[in-house]
């Protein structure tokens, strides 16, 4: 019997409804490495690792654990075989400490010997080099600790396969090392370790081979030390992508937003921003980079006027020369005042557009208003709707298709191409490419820099930092709703905005 | 081969898939096959009560809804105020506000009418005295659709349970009215209002004795078609109704938009009530809602929204109906009869949804346990 693959899938297919989402996929991971599981967005590596842990059934195909073929109904026949899920959402519960969220569902005795537990956890962190105190609740951690005790909630129960869904979508690059030190002890220890990524550099430093997936279809591994960033691109998109950034020098910079001491409160009474101070220029891309829920959403809504604002000022001084008070003003008084403010939030269908309504009622969104008359008129939003499909290759049966069906590059599209509709003077953007293809990715990217060319001044929230290092010309961090630095992007490093991220006050002095 | 660790459990036989698209025959095809299913059924379950064959089970439903003229017009006369509390309904509906408090607006609408009639009935022309009473009533409905509205908008109270409760609010009112109006003396019941000069009551058009029952509401069908699909306010009411985040990104009221809907959706359930007190019934109790508030709830939903589509469904509803009525006292069935034939028929075509939505798939390769 074989027993060099720890797991070994094979011809696995699973489909929903029409859509296959695993094609005949074949997999295998041997004792003691890490895997790369490596494909764009809707490319079938959650929906696969979702068969490992029990939570699809697949339609056909083999799946073996150590040799032995295996039927696996449920996360918990997962469990008994040895393999466990870190999910991308966590599923902890807030309000019990983390030794408690770890043994939570585990068979065991009528008394709980806290002690001993706490015991066993300690050891488990000593022996892979994990940070954690097992005795704090999950509210009182950060994103980074919440996943250590997602992972050991995992070796806790004793697997011997780990699969990652997207670890790293939510650490600063520092905390991104730390998991990878602890993983690559695992490896040491003989775990096996999937790591499901869509960012090429981290699949390159850690991993001993990469599956590629593409469109639920199995492209081939190979091992990383054979691979690079365009070999690797090239696999899962299926052609050659020139991955530069052009990024033109800001001309004629004219102050357009200038934000003075900004302080936001949520509904709890919490400060979300504290005297947030900054300035946009005309002709140039400021970036903003933090980790999830620093308050870049709050930001880019007060300035919109979506959020109610404490103290501070927003100042929007218009081409004419103009000075406007935004922090006084709704979304209703700053739309009547036809100041050309475009902003695509993060939530795209649940804020930027109606999901259920199609693309000519989408555009008219922004301008139903127009005109004296009780009724709608949908001639012009019916003729933006068709040059954005257009000019940005929206594929879309028709204009008539409700927005919820397409793809989210196309819903992006669609968003965006109504926003700079209106030729801003402030484009906001928050998570522009967040799942969206790579091609799709450059498509946006260029599309911002065509209205950084024409004179906006956009404000790009990002997470990806190697993109916003390429691609903005300054860039401002948040960390816990302060502003930890404004740096020259150009000349910055990933390291030096991930120590902004965690709150260290550097680089501020470089600009006002 | 080793297989100690095998779980043997096997896949289901049938799993359910979301269909991505359906096609408007196909839906249509589902909706009718289970009309007609609902009425096989509803067949077998007379038949086991009475034991004739289900044929003559579907003459008595037709007999019972079209057999006379006089049965005719009363099919028409409630499929239409079915109708009108619907179409008032669905802006409401559109805008995810859940009102179900239609049985109480149509209530108040009918005492405002009632009380103008008793009050007024006997010194005012007749024209003056219809234009007073359409306007009080409307007025009643819009308080009562107000309420809410405002509490939703400035509070954010849960409107379903603030719409229900002021369903028995209004009651109390019209008991409380009918101790002043009773007639005769002690019977507790208000009996036909101005029986003798038929003030108040809705005079016939065209020599029909509904004709305006029927101008009205179609207008007001029209007029909701119109205003939900055309024009600026229907459109809002629409973003409203998809996502209030989307609504206050782009700057809509949406405070504003709930207490205008709102106030609208109250003031076609007020006017409902009058349509009943004025051309109908020309009485009024606690019953006079009758639960027309509620079904014209599943009449809005199973519709759409579309106030056409709203004319179809409440017609094959109260046709269900008005037959289950006439079977019952063919075959000296109570009124629970009726009731279990509406519930059958209801249950099919709600439950129609669920495979117009969904696809159900035999599993085509089952995995066996070797």
């Amino acid at each position: 019997m074989n027993n060099e693959y720890a797991i070994e899938l094979k011809n696995v297919t699973k489909r929903f409804g029409e859509i296959i989402a695993n094609d005949n996929v074949n997999l295998n991971v041997k004792k003691g490495e890490i895997l790369s599981i490596l494909g764009e967005n809707g490319s079938g590596k959650t929906t696969l690792m979702n068969m490992l842990s029990g939570i699809y059934f697949p339609d056909s195909g083999q799946i073996y654990v150590d040799g032995r073929e295996v039927t696996i109904r449920s996360p918990k026949d997962s469990f008994n075989l040895g393999s466990g899920m870190s999910h991308q959402h966590f599923k902890l519960i807030n309000v019990l400490t983390a030794a408690e969220n770890i043994i939570w569902g585990l068979p065991g005795a009528e008394r709980i010997k806290m002690n001993q537990i706490v015991g066993e956890v300690n050891a488990l962190c000593d022996r892979y080099g994990f940070d954690l105190n097992p005795t704090q609740k999950i509210y009182d951690r950060s994103v980074s600790q919440k996943q250590t005790v997602e992972i050991i909630k995992v070796l806790y129960r004793g697997a011997d396969v780990l699969i990652l869904d997207e670890p790293t979508a939510v650490l600063t690059p520092q905390e991104t090392q730390k998991l990878f030190n602890v993983l690559r002890n695992m490896r040491k220890a003989g775990k096996s370790i999937i790591i499901i990524t869509h960012k090429l550099n981290e699949v390159l430093e850690l991993s001993d081979r990469v599956s590629v997936l593409r469109k639920g279809q199995y492209i081939g591994t190979v091992p990383t030390r054979e691979a690079t960033v365009e070999s690797l691109t090239e696999m899962m998109v299926g052609e050659k992508i020139n991955l530069a950034i052009d990024r033109s020098e800001p001309g004629k910079p004219e102050l357009r937003l200038d934000v003075r001491n900004l302080t936001c409160k949520n509904r709890e009474g919490i400060s979300v921003l504290k005297k947030v101070s900054f300035t946009a220029f005309s002709g140039e891309i400021l970036g903003i980079a933090g980790i999830a829920g620093s308050g870049q959403k709050e930001l880019l809504e007060a300035v919109a006027g979506l959020e109610d604002i404490e103290s501070g000022e927003i100042l929007y001084h218009a081409p004419d020369g103009s000075i406007e008070k935004l922090s006084e003003m709704a979304a209703a008084e700053i739309r009547d005042l036809k100041i050309s403010l475009a902003f695509v939030p993060e939530d795209r269908l649940g804020m930027g557009l109606v999901g259920s309504m199609d693309l000519t009622d989408n555009m008219m969104l922004r301008s139903y208003t127009e005109g004296k008359h009780f009724f709608t008129n949908r001639k012009k939003p019916k003729a933006l709707a068709e040059r954005v499909v257009d000019k940005l290759a929206v594929s879309t049966p028709s204009v008539e298709t409700p927005v919820s069906k397409l793809s989210g590059g196309n819903v992006q599209k669609v968003l965006l191409g109504r926003e700079i509709a209106s030729s801003p003077t402030v484009l906001m953007v928050a998570y522009p490419v967040r799942g969206l293809d790579i091609n799709s990715s450059y498509t946006i990217y260029k599309l911002l820099n065509a209205q950084k060319e024409k004179g906006a001044s956009v404000l790009c929230v990002g997470e990806d930092l190697d993109v916003l290092l390429e691609l903005c010309d300054r860039i401002l961090v948040l960390s816990g709703g302060i502003v930890t630095g404004i740096v020259d992007a150009r000349t910055s490093t990933k390291e030096e905005l991930g120590l902004m991220m965690t709150g260290s006050k550097v680089g501020g002095q470089k600009h006002a | 081969m080793l297989k100690q660790n095998e779980i043997t459990v096997k896949e289901p036989l049938f799993r359910v898939i979301k269909r991505s698209n359906i096609s408007m025959p196909k839906a249509w095809f589902i909706r009718i096959a289970a009309a007609a299913l609902s009425l096989i059924v509803c067949a077998f379950v007379v038949m086991s009560i009475t034991g004739d064959n289900p044929l003559s089970v579907y003459l008595g439903i037709v007999d019972g809804a079209i057999g006379s003229k006089r049965r005719i017009w009363v099919t028409v006369r409630e499929t239409l105020v079915l109708l009108i509390i619907a179409v008032g309904l669905a802006p409401a509906f559109r805008m995810r506000f859940w009102n179900i408090g239609a049985e109480g607006q149509v209530l108040m609408g009918g005492a405002a009418a009632a009380a103008i009639m008793i009050y007024f009935g006997q010194s005012l022309p007749n024209g003056i005295l219809l234009i007073i009473i359409f306007t009080a009533s409307i007025l009643a409905g819009l308080i009562w659709g107000l309420l809410p509205a405002v509490f939703k908008a400035y509070f954010d109270t849960n409107e379903t349970l603030f719409t229900l409760m002021l369903n028995y609010v209004a009651m109390q009112i019209v008991t409380f009215c009918i101790v002043f109006w009773e007639k005769p003396a002690g019977s507790n019941t208000v009996g036909i209002i101005n029986a003798a000069n038929r003030g108040g009551w809705l005079p016939s058009l065209f020599g029909i004795d509904y004709g305006w029952n029927i101008v009205l509401v179609l207008a007001m069908t029209i007029g909701m078609y119109i205003y939900m699909r055309y024009t600026k306010h229907g459109y809002e009411i629409a973003v409203v109704g998809e996502s209030q985040n989307t609504a206050k990104y782009v700057g809509i009221n949406v405070k504003k938009v709930i207490i205008r809907t709102m106030m609208i959706s109250g003031a076609i359930c007020g006017l409902a009530g009058a349509i009943i007190v004025s051309g109908a019934s020309h009485t009024i109790s606690t019953s006079t809602g009758g639960g027309r508030g509620f079904t014209a709830i599943i009449v809005a939903w199973m519709a759409k929204f579309n106030p056409f589509a709203m004319i179809l469904v409440s017609g094959f509803l109260v046709f269900m109906q008005q037959g289950a009525i006439q079977i019952a006292s063919q075959y000296g069935l109570n009124e629970n009869a009726s009731d279990i034939i509406t519930g059958i028929i209801l249950f099919f075509l709600i439950g129609c949804e669920f495979f117009i939505t969904y696809k159900v798939e035999l599993n085509r390769n089952r995995k066996e346990a070797h």
